[in-house]
């Protein structure tokens, strides 16, 4: 009986754009020169907000959270290919596609600050809040496609996770939901190397995580994800593809977690920092500059001007957040169901008594 | 009015709801073209199409959380879990997501879905076939709990469920799915939740069950009375959360006594909360402590062990003497 190969498969990168701004023409996506100083914009004002909530995390006047710097390429860059009828459904190292989509700034500072109101999606937004479980959050963004697709509307769901979500259970059933109904999903993977102490290798015996995909039926691709016109490239392809009735791909966004964890972690415990120092070579911030330099849409001033209009809108942000009353003990029982329960009613009336006893 | 089983009264109120509201939609393992391994949904995907009756991956966390998906989206999905005892991976999605995410945006997201399961033992069943796990949801803020102990309460609570804004846990009785049939209304009706139901009125004591059991309730409340001993009164609790502590307070506070009735292990069950609920809003009223008549505290038995651990009448009737005599 003869052996016969019933698959064999290929996995590919994409690049664009190399570490000195150089892109090649035949993959560069269409970008307007607008468009491309827009996305420095957001992808600035990701870094310098990130840089600004460390300062206040260690100044007391935030708790602990996720940072993103040297990721902006990966998230900014995904969420820009998002068109406004497109869901997005975030974990939580997402924090420049939440600016890029609307989500005010002094919202995001309210909800790491510890004040559930953060993340009141304003209407009219296609964007689900911070979801803190790994990998749990994918399988909505499944079914919010089916939805589309029944709906007949020509939208796609992205979800973005990190690498550490690719091991959960979830992930696996997202992706097979998805292959088996043939929805228009995007599954966005930031494989920044490094699962809080946990690196890629003890993650995963796969070499990628793009070749994950084809186990469900579903298009895989890896990307350069300091790269943000490569990212940019292959996630509007893909939604693109999604609403088109091509159905879903899993992208795999190689990039690295050049800070801690959390503002809670030290990751000099785990990891050289010499790893880290290649890694800052290949910021992502840098590489588009140099891009744009070469192109005339950028020069040391406005480069300048553009980091102090970031600034500035932090600032303005920040006073903004400071000014925010802080959330009253009622807040704890607003949305727990769409109507007050007797129960919840009785104790909150008894809360509200006792700590009016007490002032 | 047509005479149902309590599998027939479910089917029509998902029927029903389907017609009714093209947003309803049925998934889970096995629920379209084999009509579920009981039979529930029946005709359904004949009806309304693969599109509304979907057969999905064998995934309970799957199928949850493309259901809470699917209600973001504007659906009001529901997802049927085979059993209550392979409902655990989906146990994930309903505390984290399900029962937290209108909380975690302020409103803005919702979660109507509605999750089906039958439960409870008494049906010769394989491991993992015959448990109660209504308290591992009823601790979770969010979610709420329903369980029918007849056809006509099926029929009225599923449909309050599927209209209700807020992710409900439908427990359905394994046990009695065949076991009772009753008159049950042709057309559409509700019967809100959160509200616990006096199915008999009585003197003498509370006894308070839900689901299968509340008809070992009846029974035993029946024999007392026959017997010219005991006027006791039963309340089918019928949602244990939000839990009518009221209907509850009210009887106790009339009768002076208490016994709760459930299947599952009396540690930590439900007859803990509404024991404790009387004890702290009708404490003057009792003449006896309240008592609670339960499941073993082991692992649900298969079937050769069954009866040992299931309460029966005569149980439910020697604990109301006990109590009546204490």
């Amino acid at each position: 009986m003869p052996v016969t190969t019933l698959v064999s498969f290929s996995i590919q990168r994409v690049e664009v754009m190399d570490l000195e701004g150089n892109v090649d023409a035949a993959l560069m996506p269409a970008l307007s020169p607008e468009r491309i100083q827009a996305l420095y914009r957001i992808m600035v004002l990701t870094r310098r907000f990130d840089e600004r909530m460390l300062k206040l995390q260690r100044q007391g006047r935030l708790g602990t959270f996720a940072r993103v710097t040297g990721q902006e390429a990966a998230h900014v860059g995904a969420a820009f290919a998002l068109q406004s009828q497109d869901w997005l459904v975030p974990a939580f190292r997402e924090t420049g596609a939440f600016l890029h989509l609307g989500l005010p700034m002094e919202q995001m500072l309210q909800y790491w600050s510890g004040d559930e109101r953060g993340m009141a999606i304003p209407e009219g937004l296609r964007l689900l809040p911070i979801a803190v479980p790994v990998g749990t959050q994918m399988l909505h963004a499944a079914g919010i496609a089916w939805a589309m697709k029944h709906d007949g509307e020509p939208s796609a769901a992205l979800t973005i996770f990190g690498e550490g979500a690719t091991s959960e259970g979830d992930f696996h059933e997202a992706l097979n939901f998805a292959g088996v109904f043939h929805l228009p999903v995007v599954f966005f993977c930031q494989n920044n190397q490094w699962a809080i102490s946990v690196p890629f290798s003890k993650q995963t015996a796969s070499s990628t995580v793009a070749q994950k995909a084809l186990g469900y039926g579903l298009a895989g691709v890896q990307v350069d994800g300091n790269d943000v016109f490569a990212v940019y490239k292959v996630v509007s392809e893909a939604l693109d593809r999604a609403r088109n009735g091509g159905g879903a791909t899993l992208i795999e966004a190689h990039t690295y977690r050049v800070t801690d964890h959390t503002t809670s972690d030290d990751a000099r415990r785990y990891r050289e920092q010499e790893e880290v120092a290649t890694w800052v070579e290949r910021d992502p911030l840098v590489r588009l500059a140099r891009y744009m330099k070469k192109q005339g849409l950028l020069d040391d001033e406005r480069e300048t001007a553009v980091a102090a209009e970031a600034d500035e809108q932090v600032g303005e942000a920040v006073a903004r957040f400071e000014a925010i009353v802080p959330p009253g003990p009622e807040e704890l029982f607003a949305h727990v169901y769409a109507e007050l329960t007797p129960a919840l009613a009785e104790e909150r009336d008894a809360l509200l008594r006792r700590l009016e006893g007490r002032s | 009015m047509a005479r149902m089983n309590l599998v027939e009264a479910i089917d029509q109120a998902l029927l029903q709801e389907m017609a009714r509201d093209p947003k309803v939609i049925v998934l889970g393992e096995d629920v379209g073209k084999d009509g579920g391994v009981f039979r529930v949904t029946d005709g359904l995907v004949e009806r309304c199409g693969e599109e509304r009756v979907i057969d999905t991956p064998l995934a309970e966390s799957g199928i949850v959380g493309f259901a809470i998906g699917l209600a973001i989206a504007g659906y009001r999905p529901v997802a049927e879990v085979q059993f209550a005892g392979f409902v655990y991976p989906a146990y994930d999605q309903l505390v984290s997501h399900a029962a937290r995410m209108r909380n975690r945006s302020r409103g803005r997201w919702t979660v109507p879905i509605v999750v089906r399961m039958p439960y409870g033992g008494g049906i010769r069943a394989l491991e993992h076939h015959s448990e109660s796990t209504e308290v591992i949801f009823t601790h979770v803020p969010g979610l709420k709990v329903v369980i029918p102990s007849d056809p006509y309460d099926a029929k009225g609570l599923l449909t309050a469920a599927i209209r209700d804004p807020d992710p409900v846990i439908f427990f359905e009785p394994a046990r009695i799915y065949r076991a009772i049939k009753m008159e049950v209304p042709k057309g559409q009706y509700v019967i809100p939740l959160g509200q616990a139901k006096v199915v008999r009125e009585g003197r003498d004591l509370t006894l308070i069950g839900w689901g299968a059991q509340l008809r070992t309730c009846r029974e035993a409340a029946e024999r007392l009375a026959a017997e010219n001993r005991y006027d006791v009164e039963v309340i089918d609790v019928r949602t244990l959360s939000p839990f009518d502590h009221e209907t509850v307070i009210a009887s106790v506070k009339k009768t002076g006594r208490a016994v709760v009735v459930h299947e599952a292990a009396r540690f930590c069950g439900f007859g803990a909360e509404i024991s404790a609920q009387i004890m702290e809003r009708a404490l003057l009223s009792l003449k006896a402590p309240v008592r609670r008549v339960a499941g073993l505290d082991v692992m649900a038995p298969l079937a050769k062990l069954e009866d040992y651990y299931q309460p029966d009448v005569d149980l439910v009737v020697s604990e109301i003497i006990a109590t009546m005599e204490f």
